[in-house]
């Protein structure tokens, strides 16, 4: 039974479900529909079939950035699932002053990943902090190339998303260990338990879930990396364009009035393949322990 | 580890304090200004438009905002308190957009902003995102913790659909709505793919594209940069530091469930 007129449900609904079909439902079909076309903003749309698929088959740059969003991914995976779990048990203690820690470490969060990638470019300048402080020191006689080489770059984006990222899951974390039951710890440390073996025994089994769910959330992100790169390459890519990542391409061949957005949307459709590849494993490994 | 989290972003004010006279490339750096000023906030604003950008950042982040705040209560609400004919469909084609990455239909996003003719204008950056489908999701949570007892208590007053929501719905879900609100704001302010897309225009810019752009075109001295990179951090730590109380209790309350 119901207590409220037929269209109420309706109207209350209506404007996500507006939302719905015209920013997510819709773009989603028409991508694959624009992924098969030579569409260009300014005219163009035919049905070029597998064409755009066989030009990403020889494109070098484009297995530049497969190569470096898979090591992007591989580097932060085990960093972001661990490091954010041992800050959390730090900073779960009841402290004095919890609060100011907890907003210190998520600060970094909050900022845009343009204001931390500007920042970071400024530390690491040839004659940056970081550079000056290990002259200055006497550790190397040159500028490290931290912008300005290949891999260095790449790695130079990975630390600074690793740091960004720590509060974020330390938050997912700390509601997590709340879940952990007291008395498992109380137990084991009767039992003679140290704290490394009760971390590996009672905390890890007991935030299981969290950590699997952590993962993916930090290898879908790794795939979807953009501004770091973007901006501490200055927009170019790094040297020789090299530092692309997948979504940088998109960005490159979609925007502007000489966009090729039916290639754009080719590698859209690649992206999306290569993201469902991590929540495929999470379910798998889900499935495994049910 | 405190410091390596919040140093960086002091090393950067300071740099943005600092004269010209000063040496910023030394081998021996110093963290106090020698003789602190805000010149460089004056002169990054002779540069680029920069506060007429961190107006546009407010425009597009107070649509974004106003629009989940409304959008995603009155959809949640309905979702988890109302039944009505095709609720279950709804719902999984909501669930299934999650599974998207935004970056995979950000491209043909761009087609369908730019066929609404709103290629390059503030409302075509805000407009797709005013109704986030996770905060829909996260908002029917929030109303389905509520006891159905104190619903069907108010329907058995004659509470109306309406009536139900304000009274009983709103005063139970405030947490959640805190976190979706907060975090509408923190995700407009702070994006970058999308305005980059859609804005052409210099003019046009919000702050993260044109502070990119300051750093693009203009890259010559650090001080100005750090003193643009202020100008889009500083509002949104002062926002995030004066709600973090309410953020932390929402998430808290059941925002982020592993």
């Amino acid at each position: 039974m119901t207590h409220h007129r037929w269209f109420t449900p309706w109207v209350l609904v209506a404007p996500a479900a507006v939302w719905l079909f015209v920013f997510s439902v819709w773009p989603a079909i028409n991508t694959v529909v624009l992924a098969f076309t030579n569409a260009k903003p300014l005219g163009g749309g035919h049905f070029t079939g597998l064409a755009n698929f066989e030009r990403a088959l020889s494109d070098a740059q484009l297995v530049d950035a497969l190569v470096n969003s898979i090591v992007f991914m591989l580097v932060c995976l085990p960093l972001l699932t661990m490091l954010p779990l041992l800050i959390a048990i730090l900073v779960e203690k009841k402290l004095p002053g919890i609060t100011f820690f907890r907003t210190a470490f998520y600060t970094p969060v909050v900022a845009s990943a343009v204001v931390v990638a500007l920042i970071w470019g400024w530390l690491l300048d040839d004659r940056g902090l970081i550079n000056g402080l290990a002259q200055g020191l006497g550790v190397v006689t040159t500028p490290v190339p931290f912008l300005t080489e290949r891999w260095l770059l790449l790695f130079s984006a990975i630390s600074l998303t690793v740091w960004k990222g720590l509060g974020y899951y330390m938050i997912i974390y700390l509601s997590a260990l709340g879940n952990v039951r007291r008395e498992l710890h109380e137990a084991a440390a009767v039992d003679g338990a140290g704290p490394v073996r009760r971390f590996w025994s009672v905390t890890v089994p007991g935030v299981r879930n969290t950590m699997l769910l952590v993962s993916v959330l930090v290898s879908v992100s790794a795939l979807r990396v953009f501004s770091e790169l973007y901006v501490l390459s200055n927009g170019t890519g790094g040297p020789g364009g090299r530092d692309m990542s997948l979504v940088m391409l998109i960005q490159l061949y979609g925007r502007g009035f000489t966009g090729h957005l039916g290639y754009a949307s080719a590698l859209s459709l690649l992206l999306l393949v290569v993201t469902l590849g991590p929540m495929l494993a999470l379910l798998r490994l889900n499935r495994k322990a049910a | 580890m405190l410091v390596i989290t919040v140093s960086p972003f002091l090393w950067q004010l300071s740099t943005s304090l600092k004269s010209l006279q000063e040496d910023i490339y030394t081998g021996t750096p110093s963290f106090w200004p020698e003789r602190p000023t805000l010149s460089n906030y004056a002169e990054v604003a002779e540069t680029i438009p920069v506060w007429s950008y961190a107006v546009n950042s407010l425009i597009v982040a107070a649509i974004v905002v106003a629009g989940n705040a409304a959008g995603a209560t009155l959809a949640g609400f309905a979702l988890a308190k109302l039944r009505f004919r095709g609720v279950k469909l709804l719902l999984g084609l909501f669930l299934a957009t999650l599974v998207l990455p935004a970056e995979v239909t950000i491209i043909s996003q761009y087609v369908t902003v730019r066929s609404l003719g709103l290629a390059d204008t503030l409302l075509g950056v805000a407009l797709p995102g005013a109704i986030g489908m996770l905060n829909v999701l996260l908002m029917r949570t929030a109303f389905q913790a509520i006891p159905p007892e104190m619903d069907e208590a108010a329907i058995i007053d004659g509470a109306t659909a309406w009536q139900r929501l304000r009274h009983v719905g709103l005063p139970n879900v405030r947490g959640m709505l805190s976190v979706v609100t907060i975090f509408a704001f923190i995700g407009a302010w702070d994006d970058f793919l999308w305005p980059l897309i859609v804005l052409t225009d210099p003019d046009n810019y919000t702050l993260t594209v044109g502070l990119q752009y300051l750093n693009g075109t203009f890259s010559a001295n650090p001080r100005l940069i750090a003193a643009g990179t202020m100008i889009s951090f500083l509002p949104i730590v002062i926002v995030f530091a004066v709600l973090q109380r309410f953020f932390f209790k929402g998430v808290e309350e059941g925002a982020i469930k592993g």
